[in-house]
């Protein structure tokens, strides 16, 4: 038996936004899109991380109120959001190929600490570290 | 009063630039064009969101980049004034010192004293953490500091 983290999620401002940034532009999965109404649950998966999913939530109804959606939107928006790091097996590589397909960068990559690591946010706001796997690390 | 999440995404927009470039000149119209707002939208909503006006914001950046150079490198502080974006050492000199209370020298000699962790936290983070609180103006800080004085000297 395992045990661990299954669904981490994401406030975003527009899921199909989110969505098309997460899937077609960072390489993830759509893992399930689900519907209640108005409300929607959508996760994504990245295709060599079978066991985790990022949900991409929107604030709102019927989980928060208006006023608190609204705060939660403009918290998001002010880049105010609690850390993201993503494991790139190569960061120079990744940060031309994702540049060239509109992924805002808010740094290039710089070797640091013995490894390579970047920033860039998603549409919404979210602030991501990207971060290469240093040798020895892969290696624990 | 609340602001639309939209605009608010794209004056993060311009701090990430400030962030990203913090020794460029930052006119506020260059910061506007960023934001795709006017000059005068941009100062009050910026400060609005984030609390400081646009160029303090900037100044603490450049503070803590200056503090961070100052400890990892051996560049001289000329140099370092001018990779921070100051034209001048003394005015250089004169703000870090009104705030973060020492010179820049003094500054270098005391971080070096203290083992650096920076290995197990983003940079980005650990950059945010060790910048200064501007929550009032440098000048203002200086004049209260010139009463407080003042006010020691007349005890």
């Amino acid at each position: 038996m395992t045990q661990g983290i299954n669904v981490v999620g994401l406030y975003v401002r527009d899921q199909d936004e989110a969505l098309a940034f997460y899937v077609e532009k960072l390489g993830f999965l759509c893992h399930t899109d689900v519907r209640n109404g108005d409300y929607r649950w959508l996760t994504v998966q990245h295709p060599n991380q079978p066991s985790f999913q990022l949900g991409l939530f929107k604030p709102g109804p019927p989980v928060h109120d208006a006023a608190t959606a609204q705060t939660l939107q403009e918290i998001v928006a002010k880049g105010a959001m609690p850390p993201l790091v993503l494991f790139v097996d190569n960061c120079r590589a990744a940060y031309e190929r994702l540049s060239k397909c509109g992924v805002e960068f808010t740094q290039a990559p710089v070797d640091r600490y013995g490894t390579v690591d970047a920033g860039f946010r998603d549409p919404s706001g979210n602030g991501w570290k990207m971060i290469e796997v240093a040798a020895k690390q892969e290696s624990q | 009063m609340s602001q639309s999440p939209k605009l608010l995404r794209r004056l993060l927009r311009a701090k990430d630039h400030m962030d990203g470039a913090p020794h460029e000149e930052w006119p506020i119209h260059r910061l506007a064009e960023v934001s795709a707002v006017s000059a005068a939208h941009f100062t009050r909503e910026f400060k609005k969101a984030f609390g400081v006006p646009p160029h303090r914001y900037l100044l603490t950046r450049r503070i803590e980049r200056a503090t961070a150079l100052l400890r990892d490198t051996n560049l001289p502080i000329t140099e370092i004034a001018i990779q921070t974006g100051w034209s001048s050492l003394g005015t250089f000199g004169r703000i870090f010192r009104d705030i973060t209370g020492g010179s820049p020298g003094e500054l270098r000699a005391r971080a070096r004293s203290v083992p650096h962790v920076g290995v197990h936290m983003p940079e980005c983070f650990m950059r945010n953490a060790h910048r200064p609180n501007l929550n009032i103006a440098v000048l203002e800080k200086r004049r209260i500091e010139a009463s407080g004085k003042l006010e020691l000297q007349s005890n």
